[in-house]
């Protein structure tokens, strides 16, 4: 049978964790962001958009050369992180995570916006004749009929950030057991005579992994179908 | 008490009208579809920004634009049935009721939720989803649900649109003894005349975003702009009776209604149920002496209240104790020699009068017992 060697071992305890970081961090920018571009209306409400969607259609190295800058030590956002919270994010796994979190983000935006959108403002309105707030109404009602979105917005998140490389090998470089994830640990396999091998383990475990959280998401999402269909 | 003003423009349409309603159980705001009936108990709720006006309920000022007064829908603590139900899916019947129930404040509540679940009857529902109870069903726990929450006032908009003919039948009797069994006003959208004369006790005559006539359902409904607004038909009179005795033998029942007794077929409804009576001006026929060996059972004195001519018809105004129309054509009308004060005698023929122009109308709606629960369709 298949046993994982500690380089494997910690390539993807690694990956899992910097890519549940990202979607654990971005979600609820996530939710706020869609249900913006779902439900406001706003001047530049397109520019808002465009932005979101940017790393979808950027090059990754670009992003991650944008992070160098913004969030480097020195750079503009990175350089009052550190001074004032004392946080780094250049050069260790909070990096990857931030990275995979600004790539995977679109992604995640544009499933729970649809779900969004198709929630029947009927039955928000009714919330409110019942006395409900508008934040009460969001949390108890539009959420959770929301959450098909919402849950594929979080899977699709999740599996784009595991397979996140050049935003995350430009900003926070390829460092074995701190931003060395399955990708990058791949990667560097190559980059050596004689890497075939494990190599070609490496792309078995991405593939292994990819699958699970597809039929995971399938079933899951089933469920809460099931729950609101009754 | 109801003190509604409103005015709005929607593109095209604009929108105003202005009633009181004091006192009414159950006021109906009736017209064509397109009239703007939604939009104003839309106005109503808060769901929707009027340009200009006044809400007020039982002197609690809800909107006013001079003001600047516009409290959200969820503090008007005005509940709402919607035409298809908007039930939460996500929420067994249970949770449902007890949504609005839970953001009511213990001290404001009036309504037990044992009682509501008790008359209509949806006891057996509680665990179930939404997705799995009839259409009938589903209105229930909506009129539940929105009862819960201790409302002012209660609106409905054509909450029985959605269903059939049974299941219509088998709620209107629920939605007309809601007001007396738990103190709630309901402005009821509707533009069913069957429903307006089962339940409303006063009626907005709605025409192109405009209310046109206010008042009792009697007086509107006899009046020529309520039937000109009813689809074409004639003039109508509409008079509140009483059910004085069955006459099995003859296939007629003996109602008394202001003008003496008028017997029409046959009914179910027990003795001393009070009723409304709709009666067709077409289906009135006059003349100057009483006639003899006619088929016609319902002969009435009456007097010439007024004249008016419209379309090549006359529409004669008769009192009898109560008015009474009665449409001829002018040349019956010059034959006759009508005149305003003239006395004659009215006829209505009782096969004229169909089950379907007699609604059951108690006015303290006591003597509804609700029906079980229907089976799962």
């Amino acid at each position: 049978m298949f046993t994982l060697t500690p380089l494997e071992v910690e390539a993807l305890r690694l990956s899992l964790w910097v890519s549940g970081w990202a979607v654990v961090a971005s979600l609820p920018c996530g939710v706020f962001c869609a249900w913006l571009l779902a439900r406001r209306q706003f001047p530049g409400k397109s520019l808002v958009d465009g932005v979101i969607h940017l790393p979808l259609v950027l090059p990754p190295v670009v992003v991650g050369y944008a992070l160098l800058v913004l969030f480097g030590r020195r750079g503009v956002i990175g350089a009052w992180l550190y001074d004032v919270l004392g946080i780094t994010l250049a050069f260790n796994w909070k990096g990857a995570a931030l990275a995979s979190a600004v790539i995977s983000f679109p992604l995640m935006v544009r499933a729970i916006r649809l779900s969004l959108e198709n929630v029947d403002q009927g039955i928000e309105a009714a919330a409110a004749t019942l006395g409900a707030g508008p934040f009460r109404v969001f949390f108890t009602v539009t959420l959770p009929l929301a959450m098909p979105g919402v849950l594929a917005g979080i899977i699709l998140a999740f599996a784009r950030s595991l397979s996140e490389f050049g935003a995350t090998i430009t900003f926070v470089s390829n460092i074995p057991g701190e931003t060395r994830t399955l990708p990058l640990a791949l990667y560097a396999l190559t980059q050596v005579p004689g890497g075939e091998a494990p190599a070609f383990r490496l792309c078995v475990i991405s593939v292994l992994i990819a699958l699970a959280t597809l039929v995971i998401s399938d079933a899951l999402s089933r469920r809460i179908d099931r729950r609101l269909r009754g | 008490m109801l003190d509604i003003l409103l005015k709005k423009k929607q593109g095209g349409f604009s929108l105003d009208v202005a009633f009181q309603s004091d006192g009414a159980k159950i006021t109906a705001l009736f017209g064509p579809s397109g009239s703007g009936k939604t939009s104003i108990i839309n106005m109503v709720a808060g769901l929707v920004h009027p340009d200009q006006g006044r809400v007020s309920v039982d002197g609690r000022v809800l909107f006013d634009s001079r003001t600047g007064i516009n409290l959200p829908p969820a503090r008007r603590r005005i509940g709402y049935v919607f035409q298809e139900g908007r039930l939460f899916p996500h929420f067994s019947v249970r949770g449902n009721l007890t949504f609005g129930m839970a953001l009511t404040p213990a001290e404001e509540r009036f309504v037990r939720f044992d009682e509501v679940v008790e008359v209509l009857g949806i006891g057996a529902l509680l665990d179930r989803r939404p997705a799995k109870l009839s259409g009938g069903e589903k209105q229930r726990v909506a009129i539940g649900r929105a009862l819960l929450a201790s409302p002012r006032l209660l609106l409905m908009d054509e909450p029985l649109a959605s269903l059939d003919g049974a299941r219509k039948a088998e709620l209107l009797p629920f939605i007309a003894l809601l007001p007396s069994r738990f103190h709630v006003p309901i402005l009821y959208v509707s533009h069913s005349v069957d429903e307006v004369l089962r339940l409303a006790d006063q009626l907005v005559l709605m025409e192109q975003g405009r209310s046109v006539d206010f008042g009792s359902v009697e007086d509107v409904m006899s009046r020529p702009a309520f039937s000109t607004q009813s689809g074409g038909r004639d003039v109508t009179t509409v008079v509140v009776a009483q059910i004085l005795r069955h006459d099995q033998e003859n296939g007629t029942s003996h109602l008394a209604f202001p003008g003496g007794v008028i017997r029409v077929p046959l009914l179910s409804a027990p003795i001393g149920r009070h009723l409304r009576v709709r009666i067709d001006a077409g289906d009135v026929m006059l003349a100057l002496q009483r006639p003899t060996g006619l088929s016609v059972q319902n002969i009435f004195a009456a007097r010439v209240a007024g004249l008016r001519s419209e379309n090549g018809l006359v529409d004669v105004t008769l009192d009898l104790g109560c008015p009474l129309h009665s449409e001829i054509s002018m040349q019956a009308c010059a034959d006759l020699g009508l005149t305003v004060g003239m006395p004659l005698f009215a006829l209505v023929k009782s096969a004229a009068i169909s089950r379907s122009d007699i609604a059951l109308h108690d006015p303290s709606q006591l003597a509804i017992v609700p029906s079980p629960v229907e089976e799962e369709g």
